[in-house]
């Protein structure tokens, strides 16, 4: 058992993480450019070879690691060096609950494709996210800085602010699923449903035609489409969570020259840079877990693929077949995410402080009390048919 | 010693030390809070050593996230200096203090005198859907007459700010 986990562990830290979140600085300053007209990163080069610029991690690593790490006058030195740790520990952390595939058996031996299967995943990610505030608000306190202490108390304010609309706003997941396990989750979305389905449970003796059990009538039973409005919440607030553009009132360039980090520099300003990217990721896998069906295949089901690829190379290499492609499917999801949040975060301008406050009390906490009756009510209506 | 024990007693000697970090350390308000911090999700892994899982996460979300970032939030906005906190400025608290800490370490030891094997845990202990039964069954009016509390301190606290800025 220990070593099943410390190499899931070791896979989640080199391939879903450590692939990537270094490549993502380049992704970002890639999509950047294509979307300013510019033609980006691409000067890095060893010997006059820049693979599009993919150089630039590199060159980046280099130059954090070989700047002067200084702690200013008058900052406690403790806390100063303390912080850019709290910040990135907790973004790594979270990722011991998320499935990145599904569950499979192997000659009688049942493997589940996630570090820690614990009952309350999902407590347990929310409980990180609150102590990941401790990083910003010892950074902006030790430095001894006006403009780094100003930040860090918009980042706290936001932050404790944004973690009860995010619990709320996925409650409707947890009536609707039944659970708050992360895999149990995934494996609930394994199935696909038909639309207008609930008809026959309301109407008894209603038939709805063959048509309607057909392609375009019939979608993969995922969290998006059984809780959009969740769905939009909850995005919204996990990347306010994150403090990245546009809700990055925290670190506002324009009014508090960076916000809680303005007095690091070299890689203790690397590490917060890479807890946001490392956050980036982790958003992107607790969303496809939560609402994109996390491993699944849509319209294929883990027992219908497998029972179709058995009789031609046998069950073993069929299940093997199944996690490497289940596992892809994940990634590809996660994919998305991470450029759906790319494009967010250069498309919109940054929000004013009393308007992310706003919306985070006025809009969307009285929304996600609203999504959560409508769900208890449908849920006691069709809740049965399924 | 198996593995639960070591970590009882790592988690039990850091929310000792950080409790007492917190306490005697008078000069610097904040790191007293960080303290405090440490006390927090120490006791949450006790909790979850216990199997109380439940208990567990939202001693971490709702004391290490929520209420102690709240004391910091506070304690950075008044910006406090130390003199302001001197020890020496309330001395009955001294005596009141040492009379409760006789207090609790007789209560500690009587504990311990009847301490013996926990009996084994029933299916699911510790989770949520256990206490959420009791709590939504058993303990329903209690539930209801706290959050009617809580409303009526909401709606209080509110007034009195609101009066404060008209």
């Amino acid at each position: 058992m220990p070593v099943e986990v410390i190499v899931k562990t070791l896979f989640i830290l080199f391939v879903v993480i450590g692939a990537l979140a270094p490549v993502m600085t380049w992704t970002e300053r890639k999509q950047s450019a294509v979307m300013q007209d510019r033609i980006g990163a691409n000067r890095a080069d060893i010997s006059g070879i820049t693979v599009l610029g993919l150089l630039h991690p590199l060159a980046d690593v280099v130059k954090l690691l070989t700047k002067e790490d200084v702690v200013p006058r008058g900052a406690n030195r403790v806390m100063h060096l303390l912080a850019p740790i709290v910040a990135a520990v907790p973004a790594v952390i979270a990722y011991g609950v998320i499935p990145f595939a599904g569950v499979y058996t192997f000659g009688g031996e049942t493997i589940s494709m996630v570090v820690s299967n614990a009952d309350w995943g999902l407590l347990y990610i929310f409980a990180i996210g609150s102590i990941a505030t401790y990083g910003t608000v010892m950074a902006g306190w030790s430095s001894n800085s006006n403009w780094s202490l100003l930040g860090a108390m918009r980042a706290s304010a936001q932050m404790i602010s944004y973690e009860v609309t995010m619990g709320l706003s996925v409650v409707g997941i947890f009536m609707v699923f039944g659970t708050l396990q992360l895999q149990t989750m995934a494996l609930e979305q394994d199935t696909s449903f038909r639309i207008l389905g609930f008809l026959e449970y309301l109407i008894p003796g209603f038939q709805l035609p063959a048509l309607f059990s057909a392609f375009p009538f019939v979608l993969p039973k995922w969290g998006i489409f059984l809780q959009p409005l969740g769905f939009l919440m909850f995005l919204a607030t996990i990347m306010a969570e994150n403090k990245r553009p546009p809700f990055d009132v925290p670190e506002g360039e324009s009014e508090i020259i960076a916000g809680y980090f303005t007095e690091y520099s070299g890689m203790r300003f690397g590490l917060f840079f890479m807890a946001e990217f490392i956050e980036v990721v982790v958003i992107a896998g607790l969303v496809t877990t939560l609402f994109l069906g996390g491993w699944t295949i849509p319209w294929v089901s883990t027992a219908g693929f497998i029972g179709a690829v058995t009789p031609a190379v046998g069950e073993g290499v069929a299940t093997g077949l199944c996690v490497i492609v289940q596992f892809l499917m994940f990634m590809a999801k996660v994919v998305v995410m991470i450029w759906l949040q790319m494009s967010l975060r250069w498309g919109l301008p940054r929000f004013r402080y009393d308007h992310v406050m706003d919306l985070c009390w006025k809009g969307i906490l009285p929304l996600s009390i609203v999504n959560i009756f409508v769900t208890g009510a449908l849920l006691l209506l069709v809740g049965d048919a399924s | 010693m198996s593995v639960p024990f070591v970590l009882f007693y790592i988690f039990a000697a850091l929310a000792v030390v950080s409790a007492l970090a917190m306490i005697l350390n008078v000069r610097n308000t904040v790191a007293s809070v960080m303290s405090l911090v440490v006390t927090m999700v120490s006791l949450a892994g006790i909790y979850v050593l216990l199997a109380a899982y439940l208990v567990a996460a939202i001693q971490i979300m709702v004391y290490g996230g929520a209420i102690v970032v709240l004391f910091l939030f506070v304690v950075m906005l008044l910006n406090l200096r130390s003199d302001e906190f001197l020890p020496a400025r309330q001395r009955w608290m001294k005596f009141a203090g040492a009379l409760l800490g006789v207090f609790l370490l007789v209560e500690g030891l009587r504990l311990l005198g009847g301490f013996h094997e926990p009996p084994p845990l029933p299916e699911g202990f510790g989770g949520y859907r256990l206490l959420g039964l009791s709590l939504y069954t058993d303990y329903l009016l209690i539930v209801e007459v706290i959050s009617l509390l809580l409303t009526a301190a909401i709606v209080g606290a509110l007034i009195l700010a609101k009066r404060e800025i008209d």
